[in-house]
């Protein structure tokens, strides 16, 4: 079994977030700017240090482990603004990713064959690519490591809705090799779409968890900007009943 | 004809300003340290080349053999060390932290050998010699042998960038540590690996120039490192065959000089190095637009 709980508490940005991650599931987390989104993956990452709070990985706390032995562990971020490494070539992004490697099914080939355009171009800079270029590289350079817990740091940033669309249709072939997708992104709809399980964050607290089918768009709406509180009371009932403490005991 | 010897003997000093520059500009492009010690590490190397030519007896020429690995092993373990908790608490620091580095080994030195001048004994061989072209033009082979070794090692560090695992790694985390960290690199071993090889042509520089000239615990200060960052600047930050090109500029400039009047050699030096910096201050090889 594997189970990565993350229990995070930080001054601000983070207020004793839990979240348990199962194989094969989508789990987006939702929120506006200044939520604590992107913080909770980059702790998840270890680019961040909780000043409380234990992150669990199979079992083992992973809380003081440094990023890269997190990334060698199987736990790879795709970061915000994509990250790649401009000076190098297409195929040297994908080789930096493929380094330190998992076992696993994905290779720097399975990559080119789910992004067809990338063979023919392998030897050019990705600081010559387009935005949503760019982000299928960082996706590929993510694959490569083989993770078992990836998380997406808001993929559709900068990009066209269409290319949005395109690189979220990608997941499923990612999922199917039995990875965990752990992802922030900001449109709401998209998280909705493609999530198996939602969690929406309001200044670093929870205010929202369950699945997409589960929860009302009001409910989501009220969670998102922390409306009123006549708006909470009314979707009570099913808050408590999908909280994380509810549900361990 | 004069004018001609004069820009021949400057290209080939360029090789050896090359060999002092490449270290310094590996530093800066890889971890964005200036290291102001970085002439007196170049002294150390010369002076730790001494103690093993006096001990073992080995040929000045192949001192390298021992000398380049152990200034490695010296560079990876202060990279690891005192370099790295100096960047951690921010680039600023470094350029204290180096300096005061710098004046720990030249009152080292200073303290505990002395300040009398040596310099590493060729002795009778074809290196000494010269060879001349016409009746005005007299080669040195020494100095082109230095020039063969500046052009061997800046092949040799392009080649390993760009094509080696290792190399690859370094140009990563030049680029981005924390997207390398999130790709499983340890950036502070990968800089280590990068110190290692910056201490490496230090070592080289050292050598060339304890056979070329004569150095004293503040040859470090006073000549190398100033030269170093001449040819650095004046062919532009990070680039490596740039050092190469800003090295024979410096050479050929403080050589022209030389021509004019002795004691100009060296101011000549600055006053390129001064006008590259007022109209092309991003050096001779002009670096692409990061995006």
């Amino acid at each position: 079994m594997r189970d990565l709980t993350v229990h995070h508490g930080q001054l601000r940005a983070l207020d004793r977030v839990s979240l348990r991650v199962f194989p094969g599931e989508v789990y987006a987390i939702i929120g506006a700017n200044g939520a604590g989104k992107s913080t909770l993956l980059r702790t998840i990452a270890g680019l961040h240090r909780p000043t409380d709070g234990a992150i669990l990985y199979d079992g083992k706390d992973m809380t003081k482990i440094r990023p890269e032995r997190r990334a060698t562990g199987g736990i790879v971020m795709v970061p915000e603004g994509r990250r790649l490494f401009g000076s190098l070539t297409v195929e040297e992004n994908l080789k930096i990713g493929a380094t330190y490697a998992r076992k696993g099914p994905w290779t720097i080939e399975r990559v080119y064959e789910i992004f067809a355009w990338m063979k023919d171009r392998r030897t050019q800079r990705t600081a010559q690519l387009s935005g949503g270029e760019q982000q299928s590289v960082a996706i590929g350079r993510a694959l490569v490591a083989n993770p078992r817990v990836l998380l997406l740091d808001e993929l559709s940033l900068g990009l066209a809705p269409v290319i949005v669309q395109r690189i979220y249709a990608m997941l499923p072939q990612i999922l199917s090799t039995g990875l965990t997708v752990l992802l922030v992104e900001q449109d709401v709809s998209q998280a909705l779409r493609v999530a198996s399980h939602i969690q929406c964050l309001l200044e670093g607290h929870t205010t929202l968890e369950g699945r997409p089918s589960e929860v009302t768009a009001e409910q989501v709406e009220a969670a998102y900007f922390g409306l009123s509180q006549a708006a909470a009371e009314g979707s009570e009932a099913l808050w408590h009943g999908s909280t994380p403490s509810s549900r361990a005991s | 004809m004069a004018w001609v010897n004069a820009i021949i003997q400057g290209i080939l000093t360029g090789g050896l300003y090359a060999l002092f520059a490449c270290g310094l500009s590996l530093m800066f492009g890889v971890m964005k340290v200036v290291n102001l010690a970085h002439g007196d590490l170049a002294v150390i190397g010369a002076y730790v080349a001494l103690g093993v030519i006096t001990v073992t007896h080995i040929p000045a020429l192949w001192s390298f053999v021992i000398v380049v690995p152990i200034m490695a092993v010296l560079g990876y373990a202060l990279q690891r060390t005192l370099i790295q908790a100096a960047l951690d608490r921010g680039v600023l620091i470094t350029l204290l932290v180096t300096f005061g580095l710098s004046v720990v080994i030249e009152s080292g030195l200073l303290q505990f050998i002395n300040a009398d001048s040596h310099s590493l004994g060729v002795g009778e061989s074809i290196i000494t010699g010269s060879f001349s072209i016409g009746s005005q033009i007299q080669i040195p082979y020494l100095l082109l042998l230095i020039f063969a070794v500046a052009v061997v090692v800046l092949l040799g560090l392009q080649y390993f960038l760009s094509l080696s695992r290792y190399g690859r790694m370094i140009r990563a985390v030049a680029d981005d540590q924390e997207a390398a960290q999130l790709s499983g690199i340890d950036y502070r071993h990968v800089f280590g690996i990068a110190a290692a090889i910056a201490f490496g042509t230090v070592a080289l520089a050292g050598i060339a120039y304890g056979m070329y000239s004569q150095f004293s615990p503040t040859t470090g200060t006073d000549t190398i490192l100033l030269f170093a960052f001449a040819a650095v600047v004046i062919g532009g930050l990070g680039s490596l065959w740039g050092t190469l090109l800003g090295g024979i500029v410096l050479g050929v400039a403080q050589q022209i000089g030389a021509q004019i009047n002795q004691a100009d050699q060296v101011l000549a030096g600055y006053i390129v190095f001064l006008l590259v910096l007022a109209l092309r201050p991003q050096g001779l090889t002009a670096r692409r637009a990061q995006s």
